[in-house]
């Protein structure tokens, strides 16, 4: 999809998807019923289970994905130092007013609906979605799709409807891409997720226009942790996009969700994210689709916010002639530290995987590439290209790029580049010698740094990411 | 109402004085036309008007219609009406050069105030016609691979397009064949106007057979040291840069 300006879009979707930071800096009083109070432990998780009525099975899989994360060392051998400045004891893992999600905006609470007003959700789903789930805290207030679509067998709902009402379809695929013990972080959400979305699309099924997940935090010393599951069956195709934003608290809250696809035989999942987390959030990660014969998957990212995101979507390519993409923008401002990347998994022969990064840091904000691919040697035909580029605006600004690439045998093909560049002085007295300021100038050179990618956004999304980006840069040279 | 500038002095950021008390004025209505060998600080001279951060201003003033132009920014002198066409423009990768000029002329605009897409394509295609420009051009990335005459021509455009009170051309004939040349001096020549003074910086004679000024002055080391009529050029065709030697050791 090319870029198309503004003035293309009805007044209505532009409001719709002028979503900012400000925007998102805004918080109700809280009305949970259900509070599963600080710390973790099994209580907490017997908690969890009890309010959202587990099957014995579910149970038992979180009782021992919590001793999976108790006995997980933090991550330290490459991850920030800032992970131990998270406080598990004074987390909240639970947190809902124990409303069933309503299928109409009218019957949402009231501060709830005003929430999402102001984030523009109900307008979006009016313009361009074909369907909704809007999940506040720790459970979905609000999820519908369109009524012709569940007619014809598409499921989207949230993960406890999903393994309460489609167990057949949900139980065989939960846990199967992303393991409890893939990180300590996968295992604390396995311990205690709530939320996210469950989707099934039937056999041949291509949806023409985008599912939307939102989430929002309104409560302080929150954990948010989300579990998605996205099936689509032998030909279907999807788009899945996913927002989210929090008030800016004065202490951290955490973000960690689990994200599995599964594209069964010639199946496409698109997967977009524009990550708007205020700068207090801990957004630790883990994304991986599985991608059987013929199927594509693609993980289209864009990380603005947080204070710390560590996420590196993957592809296993399992099936022959299976296509994984990542195409990934990041954002680092001062205070910032955007930690993404990708893994490519290749386990069929003929398989091709694509990773285009590019990262801005800015001022004393810092972006980390890592990059995983991997192609055993009793494979044939495989191919990999890894393009990662860095921008740096001013000489405080950090980024760092750890590409491990292992390819054995030699029928294989791979390419690697990588770049790393300035907003030049030069170019800034140009574009300023035109009549922009300094903000605008910068503006203009980071969206054209990462011009080539944001196509890849649907057209609503880019005009979004445009705009984050320019609120940044104004904001950068204040 | 003119360009004046007095006793202008400047120096790099290490000290070193390029500018050495230039005097020139230039009023609305004239071309005029600096020529010099190389060093002598006409480049110097263009980028200190524009605001450039690498030089140092040590004494002297700039004014335009009586304003003190230091007092404004780089972007506050162009949206006031200067613009200056580079000797090297920069290179903005992933900019089309639609976008860049629309943004351009959207920042001349009060706050609120949208720029008319439409009129703006419409006058955007006619003065790429009048540089004998593809229309191609427009979703091309500013001066990313551009050949040096492309380069030149997207200066031209822009100047015709953001339509200054006061255009500073440096080295504009640099590396453009005879053709080339030609459309870029046709180019200027539509935009002389009352309204509007030209400064043109030039190392060579040939730009001035297309485009005629109404004043020549010849730069060396840092200063001025003559003036005349469009004859002078003529004159340093005939005796090179050489005589100069004896004008500034007079």
């Amino acid at each position: 999809m090319s870029y198309q300006p503004n003035s293309t879009l009805d007044a209505e979707t532009h409001d719709a998807i002028s979503i900012d930071r400000s925007k998102g800096d805004f918080t109700f009083p809280e009305r949970n019923k259900l509070d599963a109070g600080r710390g973790l432990t099994d209580k907490t998780v017997d908690y969890i289970c009890d309010v959202k009525n587990d099957p014995p099975w579910l149970r038992e899989f979180r009782h021992k994905a919590l001793r999976v994360f108790l006995d997980k060392p933090m991550p330290t051998h490459w991850a920030s130092k800032d992970l131990e400045n998270i406080n598990f004891d004074e987390i909240r893992y639970y947190l809902s007013d124990g409303e069933k999600p309503k299928r109409s905006w009218d019957d949402v609470p009231e501060d709830i609906k005003r929430t999402f007003d102001r984030l523009g959700i109900p307008q979006q789903e009016r313009a361009f979605l074909a369907g909704v789930e809007a999940q506040y805290d720790s459970e979905a207030a609000y999820s519908n799709v369109k009524e012709e679509l569940t007619k014809q067998g598409v499921i989207f709902v949230n993960s406890t409807e999903g393994l309460h009402q489609h167990e057949e379809i949900f139980r065989p695929w939960f846990g199967k891409v992303i393991p409890t013990s893939d990180n300590k972080f996968s295992a604390l959400n396995s311990a205690v997720f709530s939320g996210g979305s469950f989707i099934y699309i039937p056999k041949g099924l291509k949806l023409k226009q985008p599912l939307q997940a939102y989430f929002r935090i309104n409560s302080e010393n929150f954990g948010q942790f989300e579990r998605t599951l996205i099936i689509a069956d032998e030909g279907s195709e999807l788009m899945y996009m996913e927002g989210c934003t929090a008030p800016k608290f004065e202490t951290a809250t955490l973000h960690s969700a689990v994200v599995e696809l599964v594209a069964l035989k010639g199946a496409k999942i698109q997967y977009v994210t524009v990550q708007n987390w205020s700068s207090n959030v801990y957004n630790l990660v883990t994304k991986r689709g599985l991608a059987m014969e013929d199927a594509e998957v693609r993980w289209i990212d864009c990380n603005i916010g947080s204070r710390l995101t560590i996420k590196y979507p993957g592809v296993i390519m399992k099936g022959r002639r299976a296509r994984g993409e990542v195409i990934s923008i990041a954002l680092a401002n001062t205070g910032q530290h955007q930690d993404t990347g990708a893994k490519m998994i290749h386990a069929a022969d003929e398989t091709t995987s694509n990773i285009v990064s590019k990262s801005i840091s800015v001022g004393k904000g810092r972006a980390t590439y890592r990059g995983q691919v991997h192609i055993p040697k009793h494979l044939k035909g495989c191919k990999n290209n890894t393009e990662c580029d860095a921008l740096l605006i001013n000489s405080n600004s950090r980024t760092d790029t750890y590409p491990a690439i292992t390819v054995k045998g030699n029928r294989h093909s791979t390419q690697h580049e990588a770049s790393v560049s300035q907003v030049s002085e030069e170019m800034l007295f140009y574009l300023m010698q035109r009549g922009l300021n300094q903000g605008q100038a910068m503006s203009l050179a980071v969206n054209g740094f990462i011009n080539d990618l944001v196509r890849e956004f649907p057209m609503e999304y880019s005009v979004e990411l445009k705009r984050l980006i320019d609120l940044e840069m104004e904001g950068s040279v204040g | 109402m003119s360009l004046h500038i007095q006793d202008l002095h400047a120096t790099l950021e290490d000290g070193t004085e390029i500018l050495k008390g230039v005097t020139l004025d230039i009023p609305q209505g004239e071309v005029h036309a600096i020529m010099g060998p190389n060093g002598s600080g006409k480049s110097t001279l263009s980028k200190v008007i524009a605001g450039h951060a690498g030089y140092v201003v040590t004494g002297g003033s700039v004014t335009m219609n009586g304003e003190d132009i230091f007092q404004l920014s780089i972007d506050e002198r162009s949206r006031a009406g200067i613009f200056l066409a580079f000797q090297y423009p920069s290179e903005v990768p992933g900019v089309s050069n639609a976008n860049f000029i629309r943004a351009a002329l959207q920042a001349r605009l009060p706050q609120g105030e949208e720029l008319d897409a439409v009129a703006y394509y419409h006058r955007l295609y006619a003065k790429m016609d009048l540089l004998e420009m593809d229309r191609k051009f427009t979703a091309r990335s500013v001066n990313e691979g551009f050949s040096g005459g492309e380069k030149k021509r997207n200066e031209i455009l822009q100047l015709m397009m953001l339509e200054p009170l006061y255009a500073i051309l440096d080295e504009t004939d640099s590396g453009l064949d005879i053709d080339a040349l030609k459309i870029v001096a046709k180019g200027v020549n539509a935009m002389r106007a009352a309204e509007r003074g030209f400064l043109l910086i030039t190392h060579y004679q040939r730009l001035l057979d297309y485009i005629t000024p109404d004043y020549i002055h010849v730069m060396a080391e840092g200063r001025i040291v003559r003036s005349g009529g469009p004859e002078l050029a003529h004159e340093l065709e005939k005796h090179g840069y050489e005589f100069l030697k004896e004008l500034t050791l007079a």
